[in-house]
This record gives C-alpha cells, structure tokens and sequence, in this order.
C-alpha cells in the first residue's frame, strides 16, 4: 500500500510539488534564519572564541557583557594570581579607538577616520594572539608600534586592496603600523579588531585612571574552571566567570536587551504559518480530490489504520524531501558565501539542523491531520453515490 | 444456499424529525451462478441496500446473510477482511486510480491482501487478457476509453476471485455497444456455480442480460422476484 500511496501522490504532478514547495519554503527560511540568528550571536562571544588560553575570564562585578568594560585596579592581577588553584593570571585590554588612516585609501569614504577594536596582549605572554596567520607573525609585535589586523577589518579599513602589510595609521595621535594580517571571530559590531602588546594599547587607549579590562586566568592542574572562578570571586569579590559562563552571559544581555530574536523570531513564525499553509491546503486539496479513490479502497478492504498509515507516508516523503531541499538550500547558501567577508563564519550548526526537521514534522503532522480526519469520517458508501 | 439472503432489513438515517427511512423491511436473496438485477427508480434504496449486502452500512434492523456469514453479527474490522476477500466492486465511475497503469489498478484487491507487487501485476496482467485488454496493461486511465476503464474495473473486481460481485450501474457511463461488452462480460463471470453477480441498474437495455430481477421503490421491494427469462 505505501507504493501505492506514493504513486497517488506524484501522480498529481501540480499538487506534489506544491506540497514539496510549501515544506522547502518553510524548512529553507526556518534553518537559514536561524543559522543567521546563532551566528550573529555567536559574533558577540567573539573575544572568548578569540583568546584561547586561559579558561578563566575575571572582571568587574557589574560588567553584563563582553563589550561593556569597566576597569580594573592594576592590583586586581595580584589579587587573582593570589588566589589559590591558579595557575597563571594575565591582563587583557579591550577598547573602543579611532583609527585614522594616514595614508587615506581608495574608495572615497567620507573622512578617514574609523571606529575600531584594540585588544592589548599581555607583553610577556600574548596571551589571546591570534593563532591563525594570514601575513606577518605574532612575533613581529615586538618591533616598534606594531599592530596586528583582522582580516575582516583589512578589507573594511582598505576595500578591494590586496593585502598586504606596511599600512600606518594613528591611534590617539600616536604612529601605528600593521605588520600582520589575522584570522579571527568577528565582532558583533563589524569592526576592525587590532592586536598590539598591552603596554602599546595603553599608549593608543584614551587616557583613564584605570585602563585594565580583564583579566585572564588559567587552572591549575586538577582544579576545575567553574571552582576556580567561584573561588576567585569569592577571595577578590571581582566577577569570574568560565569562558562558557562569559559567553552565555553575554548571549543573554543581547537577547535581553536587543530586538534581534524577536525579529528572527517572527520571520521563523512566518516561515512556519506559510509552509503549514501551503502543504496543508494543498495536501487537504490533494486528498479531497482523490476521495472517490481513498473510498474505494476502503470499500474494496483497506482499514482505517491502513488508509492512516498510507496519508502519513505521503505527508513523510514530501516532508523529508522538502526538508532536504530546505536545509540543503541553506547549506549551499553559507557554502556559497563562506568567503564573503560580511558573513564570513556564518554556518548552520547541527542543532539547526535538528531544530528545522521537528518544526517540518510538526508542519506535515498538522498539514496531513485535515486529510487523514477526511478519510476517517469517509463513508465507503459514498463511492456508490 | 443462496448467496445473499436480506430479511425484514430496515434503515433508517437521522434521528428525530430528520430521520429518513431508506429501508423499510427488505426481503431479498440472490443465487449462486446467477446474475440479480436491482432495479428501481432513483432515491428508491438500492445503493442503501447494496451497501448493507456489501457491509459498508449497519442495519438498523433485520438480519443479512451474505455468502453463509452473518453481517450483523460482524465487527467493522471484520466487515473491512471480508469485503476484501470475497467482494468485488464494479463502479459507476469506475474509481480507477489515474496514477496507476491498467495493470497496476487490477492488481489492486490483491496488493491489498498483502501479495507482492509483481506476482500481484503478474495475475491482473492474465486477467485484463482475458477481458480483452491485453495489449492496454501499461495505459493509464486518461489513455482508456469509457468501456476500456470499465473493463479494467472488471478486471479489479475479478482478480481476487471473489465469490460475490456488486456492480453499481456499470454501465451508465457508457455508451450503448461498450454497456452491451460490459453486460456481456459480467454475464459470463457470473456463470459460475460459487459466485453470484448483483447489478444495480435503472437502464432497461440491462434488463435482458439478468436472471432475476428484484424491483424496489419507495425503500421496499415492490414485487415478487422476477426471472428475467
């Protein structure tokens, strides 16, 4: 019965494949949006992602997320490091600079001054250097006024060059030279992220009392992360926070206080109410159409359950092949565009993909109910009328 | 023993003022080896009637035998296996499946009872040949003419071996010479001595072709049973 369910199905050409477009039309908007939406706040985490080393992230008891620094005392350090369980404890600047770019560059901009990320390393250690390298070294930070740029924020701050290093520009009226490119996760803020020694950045930082953003601490062997930053908070009474606490903390600030889910939200909601609408009134159509058949079958020995199982195996082959087509549309778009500086590191993670395929079988569930209440309550009788 | 044998068969549809009878207390039988011609003028309860024979409505009152098994007794599942066995269904509007070739929609009654699909072909293959349309077994519906369609559903109706034939106005689709090939079909099924043929008709030119006629109007049959010749 279930060939004979399929052959019924891709038997009207015009109502399968508006079957299929429904269940594709949800599924591709559904994953796409979403994978968007995980990737955009994935962006926010973006320094946890970016500095490797050091499990622990400590910082001032009020800080919400990871761009909304408040400094630390320069003693802090010495308090974390006393901490016990410790392994090692390192400053870490992040700020908010402009960046004038002394050479100008092509594209016309209006004026030549950009807003941009400066991360300070600690000079000893560089902890949280980028570990992937396009040009330059990690090394030639030591070399006067060098900076590191993100690859992302070359091309923003020189579109259409080719990369390459030598650029200078002024921080705070100070000389700045790149002397290399990186790789790293953008900012939720698409801007330009430069990497320079910790002492360097304080040059570049506007001037403040204090000037130190977090500090970055590391177990010791048989100690967990969570502990220590428990503990930490405790001795010190600053805020610690493992790397996964940090970044789910700052996810959370973002959904709290941004529009952005709502706005994802809604436009998954319509995806949903469109291919529930779609596949369900076609699927309905479909059966409606095929009555008289679904009646005769039942007249000639089909049973309820099997007339069930047979509607349930035509909403599953539209919805695995709309699905597929879905998710598949998708991955094809994050694959097209994976070079595309804009939405480099957009993906669509497993869980997406996990996600959209419940909502589709909620959408053929729904879409086949109608259908399969029709058949039920269908008298065979009625193929003799 | 006769095939099908309806005593005092009542049914009524509705409850309070709405309540229509279409049955009003129906004695019938229908032989073995013979063809029993149902006829009546519309809304006078043949389709009720052959319906309840076939077990596809309850009665609301009297007792239905049907091939030695008595239908009242039986449960809906029960009902659903035994039209499946030993029925076989000859459509006024055919009820082919459009997506399925000739083969294919014969083949049906036994892909229901559980056979695989190319043994089940393989059967409704032989007995579309013996139909006459042998050469049509990979046409679709919209590629057949009316009695070809008609043929085919004969076809269905026959490749399960069924002892009990219902055929609702099977011929009124069609025009005068493929009604005449159809009669003549369902005629020569229905010589055997362990099946029996029941025709719903209203068309005159059917009449010759049956061996009993049973006349109803108004829910009730109206006369004795009639031997056609």
């Amino acid at each position: 019965m279930t060939w004979i369910a399929l052959k019924m199905l891709t038997g009207d050409r015009a109502k399968y494949l508006g079957i299929v477009f429904g269940v594709s039309f949800a599924s591709l908007l559904i994953s796409h949006q979403i994978s968007i939406f995980v990737s955009i706040m994935g962006r926010t985490t973006y320094l946890m992602k970016n500095v490797q080393e050091g499990e622990v992230f400590v910082m001032d008891p009020e800080v919400r997320q990871v761009d909304e620094v408040m400094a630390l005392s320069d003693d802090d350090l010495y308090r974390v490091r006393g901490v016990e369980g410790v392994a090692w404890a390192v400053k870490l600047y992040r700020g908010n600079v402009r960046a004038r770019l002394a050479q100008g560059n092509d594209d016309g901009a209006k004026g030549d001054f950009r807003g941009v990320i400066l991360i300070g390393l600690d000079d000893s250690t560089l902890v949280g250097a980028p570990r992937k390298m396009l040009l330059g070294s990690v090394e030639d930070l030591s070399k006067p006024d060098a900076v590191i740029i993100d690859e992302a924020g070359y091309h923003y701050l020189f579109p259409g060059q080719e990369r390459k290093l030598g650029h200078v520009l002024e921080m705070t009226d100070k000389r700045a030279e790149i002397v290399g490119i990186c790789e790293v996760g953008q900012p939720f803020q698409s801007q330009p992220i430069f990497y320079t020694k910790y002492r360097r950045a304080l040059e570049y930082a506007p001037p403040e009392r204090r000037q130190l953003s977090y500090i970055v601490a590391e177990p010791e062997a048989g100690v967990s992360p969570k502990a220590l930053a428990a503990r930490i908070s405790r001795d010190t009474g600053l805020q610690a926070k493992t790397r996964d606490e940090f970044k789910w903390m700052t996810i959370e600030f973002y959904l709290k206080n941004t529009g952005i889910p709502f706005n994802f939200g809604i436009t998954v909601m319509i995806g949903f109410i469109v291919g529930v609408a779609i596949a369900g009134q076609t699927f309905y159509l479909f059966t409606i159409e095929n009555l008289k058949q679904f009646g005769a079958l039942k007249a000639m020995g089909v049973g309820n359950l099997r007339i069930v199982g047979m509607i349930l195996v035509q909403a599953l082959v539209v919805g695995l092949i709309g699905y597929g087509l879905g998710v598949g549309g998708t991955a094809l778009f994050f694959q097209v565009t994976q070079n595309a500086i804009p939405l480099k590191g957009f993906h669509m993670i497993w869980q997406v993909m996990a996600g959209t395929a419940a909502v589709v079988s909620v959408i053929v569930v729904l879409a086949s109910l109608l259908s399969i209440r029709k058949v039920l309550v269908l008298e065979p009788a009625v193929v003799f009328r | 023993m006769s095939a099908v044998t309806c005593t005092g068969v009542t049914k009524e549809f509705g409850t309070g003022d709405a309540r229509v009878t279409a049955l009003r207390g129906v004695d019938m039988a229908a032989a073995f080896g013979e063809m029993t011609l149902l006829v009546g003028p519309s809304g006078c309860g043949k389709t009720t009637l052959i319906s309840i024979i076939c077990g596809l409505l309850d009665v609301t009152a009297g007792a239905v035998t049907v091939l030695g098994e008595d239908l009242t007794r039986m449960g809906g599942r029960r009902k659903t296996a035994f039209r499946g066995e030993n029925v076989g269904f000859v459509f006024q509007q055919y009820n082919l499946l459009p997506s399925l070739t000739a083969a294919e929609n014969a083949a049906v009654p036994l892909i229901i009872a559980g056979q695989p699909r190319a043994k089940a072909i393989a059967k409704a293959s032989e007995v579309l040949a013996a139909v006459g349309l042998g050469d049509k077994l990979k046409a679709y519906q919209n590629q057949l003419s009316g009695g070809q369609q008609q043929r085919v559903a004969i076809a269905r109706a026959l490749v399960h071996d069924p002892r009990l034939l219902v055929c609702d106005e099977p011929t009124a689709a069609l025009d005068a010479k493929s009604g005449q090939t159809v009669m003549e079909l369902l005629k020569a099924v229905g010589r055997r001595p362990d099946r029996a043929v029941i025709v719903v008709t209203h068309d005159n030119r059917v009449f010759k072709f049956g061996d009993r006629i049973v006349a109803m109007a108004d829910g009730v049959v109206i006369d004795e049973p009639v031997e056609a010749h």
